[in-house]
């Protein structure tokens, strides 16, 4: 058994009683990645100084018996979307390949407050963009139960890396999926917050008013943990939500007695694999069995969600991603002979074809004449997928179905056909558009291969989420499976 | 150029942004003051660095309320930031956060006098956005350097209605919009500083045509003159095309100083698509009517209200009284002497004839001279009460703006106190009368003025302290005596 599998009370136990050091946690995540990560892939970059430094200052505040932080001597890998001060964040991006950010996303902050490692950077689809980790423009990550598969995107390298044991907990970013289909994928925890609930100051921007950063975590207790320390108000987020924040632990007894569940019936129609199904019923007859009773429901709107939020997104993507040009930073084309030059080669040069795709699209959707057409349609129907959960959640307590239409897909097989990679998301998507949170938890296999259940809950209900969440991971096993590395 | 005039009506718009003058960035905490070295007033934020996020700057959006309620426009209630995107290096983010279509205020004016008459010239909307970047282009175009530290200083962008008709209208619109926002203390108003910045629409029709001719627009005037110049300019070329029949093309054309010329700079095809959208990072802007008041009680009383009230109240001349409430500052000078003397129309001479004449002279601003109101109030109390002339005074009022000394102070200092002892001049008249026969005598023969050169010589003789009334006095008797 590996030291990550340990529960969080555990590992602080024996810290504390000097069976162990941060130093040994650092060791085994560091170790684990030259053991396995050859094969993964997760790591983009491995800041072993910089982690064993922080492990000795942790050492030595356990030395002092100084208060500890939360999530104290806990080695952490982050997507590198998410600024890191003085540590490379490419967002795997030729673009940034050289960008040094100067402060620290608040998460960051966050999690250094909370006593976490920072053990490096990981792997991602560039900008976010993509489900499967194939437009990173570095490298493959590959799923730790298959190799030839994918790990899910965009948040791949965390994903896989919390599934290989090579950190005890990463941190994603979720714009339509990105953390719950690579947690399904994989096999692991992967939760999306409610929007507005944890700080986006510091996350590079894919579409504003989708993402959110969120923990991939081998169980629903550590989701709940780290939850904690990145949660909360933040003065440099307009959009962050000034709400108290519960204690997610505490909230997690284990008990759905009563709960009412809606399955929505577009969640589990056509190209839903039948494992993927089969896995969803079974879970479902779990949840009965613990005194949950489920309808199926329908939220008719789900059909638009896609296009709504490929309009949206991109829209959005094409502004934020317009600051790249190659003038204060990133990398600036050595081909270029002038100012248009400059911008027209660094982009067209550091973009891959994904990006460039999307940038294309959301052009067009703000263009003068089109935009009505499109992003205030898109905007619309936005609307009327929000309104589709808030009827939802005025008679049931969370909403649960597949989080992807099948298990991870093999490496290749879908990157030639953009549309086919957008449908997989139709399951993830219309959380983002509504903002609500939702998990993704292992519920079962199929081919060797994790299959991922989503709970949804109301807006800043994290604490119901992950209570059922929870509820279901203590009644089953899923969660203690591991790849064979 | 005049016969042309007569044949083609001017109608004039124009957009002028104006830099308010918080003390932090609109969407950070970075200081706005002008003249740091470059580079220095910059922030991951304001940089447009990867993954940060604007935060709206509270005051920006109040002293955009309160300009835009000094300009008589209707506030919103609810309003938002849209994204301008735009390529240029100026621009870290590659957009602009600006207003599109909710801004912060509509449907305002501003009132001029043109020719003694009164003419209101409305306002389409004020709205609220960021600065760019300052670029500046190396000789010989090998290099162009970019100073980020205006970058996100708050701008108020003003959009006047086509209302017009005239290049010297455009001058006094400006000098009013100048002088409201100066009183609202939202902005310095510096052209040269380009803490207000000017471009032109322009277009002739004529005289009697409803539609409007085809317009072009007009950049880079630095000050208020080179802003009619340039209209004057463009007036003249668009007359001098639809006479000889050709058609005025819809461009972007810049004015240069140096030639007083406007060449054209781009095209209406080249204009750009910038795209606007929501931002999404910043979320809606609810101005309740609470807040409304409370910015609405900070406003001053503006200067056509006390331009108004300078006339009836004190009866100034309206000329006058619409230069000292020009300048706030002015006017709050000419009310702080009010306090030291009961005479408004001798202080009011005294700004317009010593005071300005001395700015305008030593080209100065009011801010850099170091009179008082009570120094002017006192010292025109000098006067009244005879311890110096009018003609001592103005020497006086000369070292008052130079060392903002009492004028009790200087009178003393320099011995100046006027002498109004009877014996003591008429000691020196009877000297003068003696000694300037011809005078006497062109006096005697009803030379009236001659009677002047005696009294030169009297003050003369006295440093200029005699009492001048006495001394007039004193040499008629003095002749008639002869």
């Amino acid at each position: 058994m590996s030291l990550f599998d340990l529960k969080l009370q555990d590992i602080h136990n024996r810290l504390t009683n000097k069976e162990l050091s941060v130093s040994d946690l650092v060791d085994a995540s560091l170790a684990r990645i030259q053991a396995v990560d050859g094969k993964v892939g997760a790591f983009m970059r491995v800041d072993e100084e910089g982690a064993r430094a922080a492990a000795r200052r942790l050492d030595d505040k356990l030395a002092s018996g100084e208060k500890r932080g939360l999530l104290f001597g806990l080695p952490a890998g982050i997507k590198d979307n998410i600024v890191t001060e003085g540590l490379i964040t490419t967002c795997a991006s030729k673009l940034l390949a050289n960008y040094v950010p100067i402060y620290d996303a608040t998460v960051m902050q966050k999690l250094k407050a909370a006593d976490t490692v920072t053990i490096g950077k990981l792997n991602m689809d560039e900008f976010a963009m993509g489900g499967s980790n194939e437009n990173s423009a570095y490298q493959l990550t590959r799923n730790p139960w298959n190799t030839e598969h994918v790990p899910g995107g965009s948040s791949g390298g965390s994903a896989a890396a919390v599934a290989a044991g090579e950190v005890y907990f990463a941190l994603g970013s979720d714009t339509g999926g990105s953390i719950r289909q690579p947690a399904a994928y994989c096999g692991v925890v992967g939760l999306k917050p409610t929007y507005g609930l944890v700080s986006r100051y510091g996350l590079v921007a894919f579409a504003s008013s989708l993402d959110q950063i969120g923990p991939l975590t081998k169980n629903v207790e550590d989701a709940a943990y780290v939850l904690q320390s990145i949660a909360g108000y933040d003065r440099f987020d307009s959009t962050s939500a000034n709400v108290d924040i519960p204690d997610y632990v505490s909230a997690l007894n284990g008990d759905v007695k009563g709960l009412k569940i809606g399955v929505p019936k577009e969640y589990m129609g056509e190209g839903i694999d039948p494992s993927v199904k089969e896995a969803v019923q079974n879970a479902l007859k779990t949840f009965e069995s613990l005194g949950a009773t489920w309808e199926e429901i329908s939220m008719p709107h789900t059909e638009y969600a896609i296009a709504a939020y490929y309009i949206i997104a991109s829209s959005e993507a094409s502004s934020n991603l317009a600051r790249f040009d190659g003038i204060r930073y990133g990398v600036r084309s050595p081909n270029a002979g002038n100012l248009l030059e400059v911008f027209e080669k660094s982009r067209s040069e550091g973009f891959g074809p994904e990006v460039k795709r999307r940038i294309m699209l959301g052009t067009y959707a703000l263009s003068s004449g089109y935009y009505d057409a499109y992003y205030l349609k898109a905007q619309k129907v936005r609307t009327l997928v929000k309104q589709d959960f808030d009827r939802a959640f005025e008679q049931y307590d969370v909403i649960i179905g597949p989080t992807a239409p099948t298990p991870a897909f093999k490496i290749g097989s879908k990157i030639h056909d953009p549309l086919t990679m957008y449908l997989n998301d139709i399951c993830t998507i219309p959380v983002n558009l509504a903002g609500v949170p939702a998990i993704s938890v292992p519920c079962g296999q199929a081919d060797g291969l994790p299959i991922g259940l989503q709970i949804i809950g109301k807006a800043f209900d994290e604490s119901t989420v992950l209570r059922v969440a929870h509820a279901f991971e203590r009644s089953t096993e899923y969660h203690k499976f591991r790849p064979s590395l | 150029m005049t016969a042309t005039q007569s044949k083609y009506e001017t109608v004039i718009g124009l957009e002028v942004h104006v830099e308010l003058h918080t003390r932090t960035k609109i969407f950070c905490g970075c200081s706005t003051s002008f003249g740091a070295p470059p580079n220095t007033h910059t922030c991951p934020v304001c940089l447009g660095h990867p993954g940060v996020l604007p935060v709206l700057n509270r005051q920006a959006v109040e002293y955009a309320m309160k300009a835009a309620m000094a300009l008589n426009c209707e506030i919103a209630t609810d309003a938002k930031f849209d994204r301008k995107n735009y390529f240029y290096p100026d621009s870290p983010k590659a957009y602009q956060i600006s207003q599109y279509d909710q801004p912060i205020g509509q449907n305002g004016w501003i009132d001029i006098e043109v020719n003694g008459e009164t003419k209101r010239i409305g306002i389409t909307r004020v709205h609220l956005e960021e600065d760019a970047g300052k670029l500046t282009h190396v000789d010989g175009g090998i290099a162009s350097l970019v100073d980020f530290n205006r970058v996100g200083t708050p701008l108020i962008e003003i959009v006047s209605e086509p209302d017009i008709r005239s290049p010297e209208e455009a001058r006094l619109y400006l000098e009013k919009l100048r002088a409201i926002m100066l009183y609202c203390e939202v902005s310095d108003v510096k052209m040269e500083e380009g803490s207000l910045r000017c471009d032109a629409n322009i277009s002739l029709r004529p005289y009697g045509q409803e539609k409007f001719g085809t317009r072009t627009e007009l950049k880079n005037m630095n000050s208020f003159r080179s802003v009619q110049r340039g209209l004057e300019y463009e007036e003249w070329r668009q007359a001098d095309i639809l006479d000889s029949g050709g058609e005025v093309v819809q461009e972007t054309r810049r004015y240069d100083d140096e030639t007083g010329k406007t060449y054209s700079m781009r095209g209406k095809e080249e204009s750009h698509d910038y795209r606007y959208f929501p931002d999404p990072d910043l979320v809606r802007l609810h101005i309740d009517d609470e807040w409304k008041a409370r910015v609405r009680a900070s406003i001053p009383e503006l200067p056509d209200l006390r331009k108004a009230r300078y006339v009836q109240e004190y009866g100034l001349p309206s000329y006058d009284a619409e230069v000292i409430t020009a300048s706030k500052q002015l006017a709050d000078f000419f009310e702080d002497s009010l306090n030291y003397t009961k005479d408004a129309k001798a202080v009011s001479n005294w700004i317009m004839g010593d005071l300005l004449g001395y700015l305008n002279a030593n080209n100065l601003e009011f801010s850099q001279v170091k009179v008082t109101g009570q120094g002017l109030g006192e010292m025109i109390g000098l006067i009244e009460k005879g311890t110096i002339s009018g003609k001592i005074a103005k020497t006086v009022f000369k070292e008052m703006l130079e060392t903002g000394k009492s004028p009790q102070g200087i009178v003393e200092e320099k011995g100046l106190v006027q002498i109004n002892d009877e014996g003591a001049i008429k000691a020196v008249v009877e000297k003068v009368v003696a000694s300037n026969p011809q005078s006497v005598a062109d006096f005697k023969a009803g030379k009236e003025k001659a009677i002047g050169f005696l009294v030169g010589q009297v003050m003369k003789e006295t440093k200029g302290k005699a009492n001048p009334g006495l001394v007039n006095k004193l040499i008629v008797d003095a002749i008639n005596s002869l």
